[in-house]
């Protein structure tokens, strides 16, 4: 089958790209090396949709986070993924913060961030957040800044661009591209396929990727240096601890740890930046991630109560060492073959934005884009935890599986459920379901919806207890019945 | 509006309690809520025996203890709408449930009784280090998973928590075919009972490691699935101290680190928690501080023994049944403190002018003591001394205060003193 | 040794010489202190498979304790069985399982998923 565009890797650059190519007309193929999308970084970040004064301006990121924001604004509603504008503080207390936050802003002005301000009393501070710490007395406070569920994010992007005729191919790992005139012949897991145009989405693999298709040409090329963020992810009675993001002044590392509600009232905390034991694919915690992002994160507050947290969790960032950019380029050496590359912190918030940028660059490669005139956003069905009174027991009236609550922390119902299992690109495994529906997100971490969810997606796709899978495939939930068999 | 006399939010052993308790005490309209299909709550997966010693006489397996207040409270006039779960609750006792069969419905009780129960802390509440992968489960899950739908989570088993859940799975795993390596505790002692430790562990040659915790979770590459469990032993700030690592190649980690009050309900209502039972706030007739609504059971306190749940909802159904025939009462407060050594007291409030000949208070101590003496003060003068030869955190304890005893005073305290 | 006949969980010491028992707080603890240095007995709990029923599995257990050395024999036996949904609680399962004198019965009611 010949495809016009085949995009590789389904994270939120991937999906993005996916979502805006689907209002055209051509064949496009997203190639996809996990079971389902986002599953690597973009499922493992803030959520944070950046404002945008923090990237250089100039650069790529400055304009695609501006850019991306505001698309992501505009996308929610018709949507429905979940997004709420908190707005964000970079909080600071001595001379050398008040220079930091004051660069910032001035930063900001240049990228065109809207309505940003400078609150220069701890008055005004601890006015907007009263939790902050005493001595907190300057801050930057940008009220485009927003909030999001990454995962939720990259989803409704992919659902959308989906029901338009975009194909994903899971468990599909890229082993070989080859340019032959004018084809690209990509070799997988899951078969060949000869595609116009490749673009390159695929994270910390970036650069190998790139490599199998450069083979021994010479072309501007980057590397990908993984850099590990720890989280903690505290229960709701913490939640309404800031009632925005809080930012930390950055340093030689990064952007400091944050503090912040979530979407769905949780808080989170970090992340910290390890790239001495990071590897590209390895998410394991480490103590002293957790206990670094723990201490840092009393500069902010001393109000955490960490007996609340949850879950600590960890993503990688492909970064570029000494590229202050995201690496987003036609290939000179190999024509059609374009990078998105180095996509770390603000990529989420850029994200619709690599979609459009992603159109810009093919039409001045030459490509010929034709709108179609019946693309359609699909919308994510409402949590049932979201609905009024009223709309709750409309659905339970449409559909009595709303009447029955699956997942009591999060109270998300088996209609849903079914939904997840049935959605344009469905889910399979017990986090796919997880991060379609919130179920086996609360409080008890899935101790108790696990083996009804189990059960439920073992009847659903009539599979044996022994291919009910926690996420990647071939991760069993449970290794044998019981009494033998 | 539905208007019932009594609402009872929970099926299990609490609730089932409270509808008895009540019904026996002269109330005839009660509904309980239960989620489930079937009642008895927890104790239909606690398939092992040791329930009932205290309330039967008899030694009874969770199920069989269930069974028999199923019964009684199926001879009453007590409705059960099961399958139905309570997903609101407002502070003037609308309670907001769900069902497939009848959708969703607001029920008015003259009084509710809040009988949720409690979850499981998971992996993120203590923060273990490492890969996040299936393989870890928390003892409850694998306990379902086991005896209710006949599957084996793992083969080779790490268990974190000597808590009796941890304790009971470790049996368990090993009856149905696995094999069970260790169980790792943080504390230098077991916070089960004795017994637990007897039939569970050393009946199976089942090494106890005390004063150690999981430091490290190593995955296998391929599926993503625990391979190994790294545990070192920990100083007294519950500190890992490096270079005492012991690795065990296995498949699964249990966790039971510990349960927590189901408050969702509660908070929606607005009733104020004690933070450290983590339940609500009460007052001596086990009422919260929202009128009219009381609360039994492990959502109020979590408990060792199924015996005393009971005991305590059949008072909360009492105590409910009175409210409804006489109303609020008006009454000037004792304040009940949780002084040195002890973790926390439950009722934390006493209305002296209600009239009682004497009071129970409930509570747990911080850490294990022996030979000591546990002490109430009243306006700052102690006035009761207990000796007690051992008391420890994992089993609750309680003591009685007369009326001569606190009606003169204003705040209580209770202490555990060594001698 | 532990005495697991109720929650106290009281710590016995026997004499095997004269056969007396420390440290029991009633005359079970005794009985037990006795039994488990001459012929150590527990009760054993577990499941059945259950075809037809509202869950896969009805809890069972020995209605006597049986000898220690007799439990994963007792467990052999008890996975061998296949019951058909109802059960009722209470009813025998496998009479005088092992030759030990105990029947293991239901400890539960499963109706039928019909």
């Amino acid at each position: 089958m010949h495809i016009d565009i085949a995009i590789l890797g389904a994270g939120i650059t991937g999906s993005a790209i996916a979502f805006e190519l689907s209002k055209y007309n051509k064949n496009v193929v997203v190639l996809e090396e996990e079971n389902d999308v986002s599953l690597k970084t973009t499922k493992a970040n803030s959520g944070i949709v950046h404002a945008g004064y923090d990237p250089k301006p100039g650069t790529k990121m400055a304009r695609l986070n501006v850019e991306g924001s505001l698309l992501i604004h505009e996308l929610y509603p018709l949507l429905n993924f979940h997004y709420e504008q908190i707005g964000s503080l970079v909080i600071g207390s001595s001379e050398k913060d008040h220079q930091i936050i004051n660069d910032l802003y001035e930063r900001g002005v240049q990228n065109q961030v809207r309505d940003l301000r400078i609150l220069k009393t701890a008055d005004e501070v601890h006015h907007l957040d009263p939790n902050l710490n005493p001595q907190i007395d300057y801050a930057l406070y940008a009220p485009t800044a927003g909030i999001t569920s990454p995962w939720e994010l990259c989803l409704a992007l992919a659902y959308t661009a989906k029901v338009n005729g975009v194909d994903f191919v899971f468990d599909c790992k890229v082993l070989d591209i080859t340019k032959n005139g004018d084809v690209f012949d990509i070799k997988t897991s899951q078969g060949n396929y000869q595609a116009t145009y490749v673009i390159n989405c695929t994270g910390t693999h970036a650069d190998e990727i790139y490599k199998m298709v450069l083979k021994d040409r010479q072309d501007e090329s980057f590397e990908i240096t993984p850099s590990k963020g720890e989280y903690y992810l505290l229960d709701k009675d913490q939640g309404h601890l800031v009632n925005h993001v809080i930012f930390q002044t950055p340093t030689e590392l990064g952007k400091g740890v944050l503090v912040s509600p979530t979407v769905h009232h949780n808080l989170i905390v970090g992340p910290d930046a390890d790239y001495e034991f990071a590897t590209k694919d390895d998410t394991d915690n480490l103590q002293k991630g957790l206990d670094y992002v723990r201490d840092s994160a009393k500069r902010s507050t001393d109000k955490i109560n960490f007996g609340s947290n949850i879950r600590n969790f960890a993503g990688i960032r492909a970064t570029i060492k000494g590229f202050d950019d995201f690496f987003i380029e036609e290939s000179k050496a190999v024509p059609h073959f374009i990078n998105f590359a180095g996509i770390k912190s603000p990529g989420l918030s850029c994200g619709p934005a690599f979609g459009k940028e992603a159109v810009r660059m093919l039409l001045l490669s030459g490509m010929n884009l034709t709108l179609k005139t019946d693309f359609k956003y699909y919308r994510l069905p409402t949590f049932f935890s979201n609905m009024t009174l009223r709309e709750k027991e409309e659905s339970i009236k449409n559909d009595k599986d709303y009447g029955q609550v699956i997942c009591r922390c999060e109270t998300v119902t088996l209609a849903e459920i079914k939904n997840a299992m049935h959605a344009p690109l469905p889910g399979t495994t017990i986090d796919a379901i997880k991060r379609r529906t919130n179920a086996g997100m609360g409080r008890c971490q899935g101790g108790f919806c696990g083996p009804k969810i189990f059960e439920i997606i073992k009847n659903e796709f009539h599979f044996s207890y022994d291919e009910v899978y926690q996420d990647r495939k071939g991760s069993k939930i449970v290794l044998e019945e019981t009494k033998g068999k | 509006m539905e208007t019932r006399d009594l609402v009872i939010i929970g099926g299990g052993p609490a609730g089932l309690a409270a509808a008895y308790g009540a019904y026996s005490d002269g109330v005839k309209d009660i509904l309980i809520i239960e989620r489930d299909d079937t009642l008895g709550g927890i104790l239909n997966q606690c398939i092992h025996n040791g329930f009932g010693l205290h309330r039967f006489k008899e030694e009874l397996t969770g199920p069989e203890y269930a069974d028999r207040y199923i019964k009684m409270v199926r001879e009453t006039s007590v409705e059960i709408r099961s399958n139905t779960m309570a997903i609101d609750l407002s502070d003037d006792k609308v309670v907001t449930v769900i069902s497939s069969h009848r959708g969703l419905e607001q029920i008015r009780g003259k009084a509710v009784i809040l009988a949720m129960g409690c979850r499981e802390r998971s992996r993120g509440a203590i923060s273990t280090p490492g890969a996040r992968v299936v393989g870890i489960y928390t003892a409850g899950a694998a306990q379902k998973y086991c005896n209710i739908d006949g599957y084996l989570v793992g083969k080779r088993i790490v268990i974190l928590g000597s808590g009796d859940i941890g304790l009971i799975m470790a049996r368990r795993m090993t009856l149905e075919g696995a094999k069970v390596l260790a169980d790792v505790e943080l504390c230098p002692y077991s916070n089960g009972l004795n017994r637990n430790i007897a039939q569970c562990l050393n009946d199976y040659d089942i090494p106890l490691y005390l004063f150690y915790t999981v430091s490290d979770i190593v995955s296998d590459e391929k599926y993503n699935r625990v391979k190994q469990v790294v545990i070192s032993k920990v100083d007294e700030k519950k500190k890992i101290i490096p270079g005492t690592e012991i690795k065990f190649d296995c498949d699964t980690l249990l966790l039971s680190v510990g349960l927590i009050p189901e408050n969702e309900l509660s908070n929606k209502a607005g009733i104020e928690l004690d933070k450290r039972t983590k339940g609500p706030v009460v007052y001596d007739n086990l009422e919260t501080d929202k009128e009219g609504i009381f609360a039994c059971g492990n959502v109020l306190q979590v408990h060792d023994l199924v015996d005393n749940v009971s005991k305590e909802g059949e008072r909360a159904g009492q105590n409910a049944s009175r409210y409804l025939k006489e109303g609020e009462k008006n009454s000037a407060l004792v304040k009940m403190n949780a002084g040195n050594g002890i973790g926390y007291v439950c009722p934390q409030f006493i209305r002296k002018d209600d009239s009682k000949d004497y009071v129970e208070i409930f509570f747990r101590v911080r850490s294990p003591m022996s030979n000591i003496r546990l002490t109430l003060s009243a306006n700052g003068k102690e006035f009761k001394s207990i000796p007690k030869i051992k008391v420890v955190p994992s089993e609750m304890e309680s003591i009685r205060i007369n009326k001569s005893e606190f009606d003169s005073a204003s705040e209580i305290t209770l202490e555990a003193k060594e001698n | 040794m532990v005495c697991i006949n109720c929650p106290r969980g009281c710590h016995l010491v026997v004499d095997t010489d004269t056969m007396t028992v420390t440290g029991n707080c009633c005359l079970r603890g005794k009985a037990y202190g006795i039994s488990e240095v001459t012929c150590p007995v527990r009760t054993v709990t577990s499941t059945c498979k259950i075809e037809g029923g509202v869950i896969e599995r009805v809890s069972v257990k020995t209605n006597k304790p049986i000898e220690k050395k007799l439990i994963f024999k007792c467990m052999e036996e008890i996975n061998k069985v296949t019951l058909k949904a109802p059960v009722e609680i209470g009813s025998v399962i496998i009479k005088n399982v092992c030759g030990s004198g105990a029947d293991v019965i239901a400890t539960k009611t499963v109706g039928s998923s019909l």
